[in-house]
């Protein structure tokens, strides 16, 4: 949703409650549970979000989408008699036998790709130019998991954009914004 | 009940029944399990693990510094980063000072340093909040009532998912003779996600 236009002002209310509606504490809460037992991992669930029509994605409100993500997943995963594997849950982060490609100040660049899957390269930061601020664990790749494919993990980094690289002239003055990006989403520049 | 299940044109309380009858069905979810946890979550996992950690880290200097180094080995002294936030790989804080100031966001869902803050409010999981932070974070800053001056520095940071951030904010004029339960009282959990200043 970065950068997107429309949305009005924030309404931040004192004291609100965490689930208002009874139901929006259940579905998070079986959410973690369903999640926990394998109904899939959290980059497939997080895609099934994704994947909702955009009309409803808007209209169902937070836990309105874990909900239909849940429902999404049931239906295509608890068919007939099958019990999904329970997986062992824990870091993300993995051991891989080589070394990070880039270094703290390196400049890179996004890559331009539009996948019908799931990505962390948000649409507002691709093919731009930023400099590497922090160099991370490698990771599970969600690109990969979300689809079963694997976790094919990857160095992920911080990258800095100043904010006129991404939003042109019209951008702030004096901000940078800071993305958490896989090592496959960016190239070296010169 | 079979798992054909489809995202129907009932009230999402009723849907949430259905799946949670599914779900039992299936043994991958116990309900009183389900009950505790929601429990847990309204009443044990709040912004005041954030609080004490922000509060230790303006009156202890050594433990700012393995904070800002490294956040989840550093709030786990304090007794916090159990497993709530197990499948995280980093907890990086970002410390506010005179000239520069941070704020976080998740544009693509609802990334939340989970371990110190708990479940985030929902302005921060709104289109509105998600879709301007990364665009005008001085206007949207503005309007929510935090001015900055031109000359700081702005430093936006769009969580996706595997790193979370804290804001660590500025301590207030005329603590300095608080102690450290005192000075967590003051800490507001919107100061540590960066749209306030205390």
């Amino acid at each position: 949703m970065g950068g997107m236009h429309g949305f009005g002002a924030v309404d931040r209310r004192p004291d609100e409650a965490l689930f208002p509606e009874a139901w929006q504490g259940r579905v998070c809460a079986l959410a973690g549970y369903a999640m926990g037992a394998g109904l899939a991992n959290i980059d497939a669930f997080r895609h099934a979000i994704e994947r909702m029509p955009p009309d409803r994605y808007l209209a169902d409100g937070y836990y309105g989408r874990w909900l239909y993500a849940l429902e999404t997943l049931a239906r295509e995963r608890l068919g007939g008699d099958t019990t999904p594997e329970r997986p062992e849950i824990g870091s993300v982060t993995r051991e891989v036998d080589r070394e990070p490609r880039f270094a703290v100040g390196d400049p890179v660049r996004t890559w331009n790709r539009h996948p019908r899957g799931h990505t962390r390269l948000p649409g507002y930061a691709r093919d731009r130019r930023g400099v590497i601020a922090d160099v991370h664990p490698a990771c599970v790749y969600p690109d990969t998991n979300a689809d079963g494919l694997g976790e094919s993990p990857e160095y992920l980094y911080t990258v800095g954009f100043e904010s006129r690289e991404l939003w042109g002239e019209e951008a702030e003055a004096g901000a940078t914004v800071y993305i958490d990006l896989f090592e496959p989403y960016l190239e070296a520049l010169e | 009940m079979t798992a054909d299940y489809r995202h129907g044109s009932e009230s999402p309380a009723i849907r949430t029944e259905a799946i949670e009858a599914l779900l039992v069905e299936k043994g991958l979810v116990q309900s009183a399990a389900v009950d505790t946890l929601v429990e847990r979550y309204e009443q044990d996992i709040g912004p005041l693990r954030g609080a004490r950690v922000v509060a230790e880290a303006w009156t202890d200097p050594a433990f700012r510094a393995r904070l800002l180094e490294d956040g989840m080995p550093a709030i786990r002294e304090l007794g916090f980063g159990d497993n709530t936030d197990s499948h995280v790989a980093r907890l990086v804080v970002k410390e506010n000072t005179e000239s520069v100031h941070n704020l976080v966001v998740c544009t693509l869902c609802s990334c939340y340093p989970w371990a110190v803050l708990g479940l985030p409010p929902a302005w921060y999981k709104s289109p509105a909040y998600r879709s301007r932070a990364v665009r005008e974070p001085r206007r949207l800053l503005a309007e929510l009532g935090l001015d900055l001056l031109p000359d700081v520095e702005v430093r936006v940071w769009d969580s996706s998912a595997e790193v979370r951030y804290m804001v660590l904010p500025r301590r207030p004029e005329g603590t300095d003779g608080l102690d450290v339960e005192e000075l967590t009282a003051r800490v507001t959990r919107d100061s540590m996600i960066g749209v306030e200043r205390l």
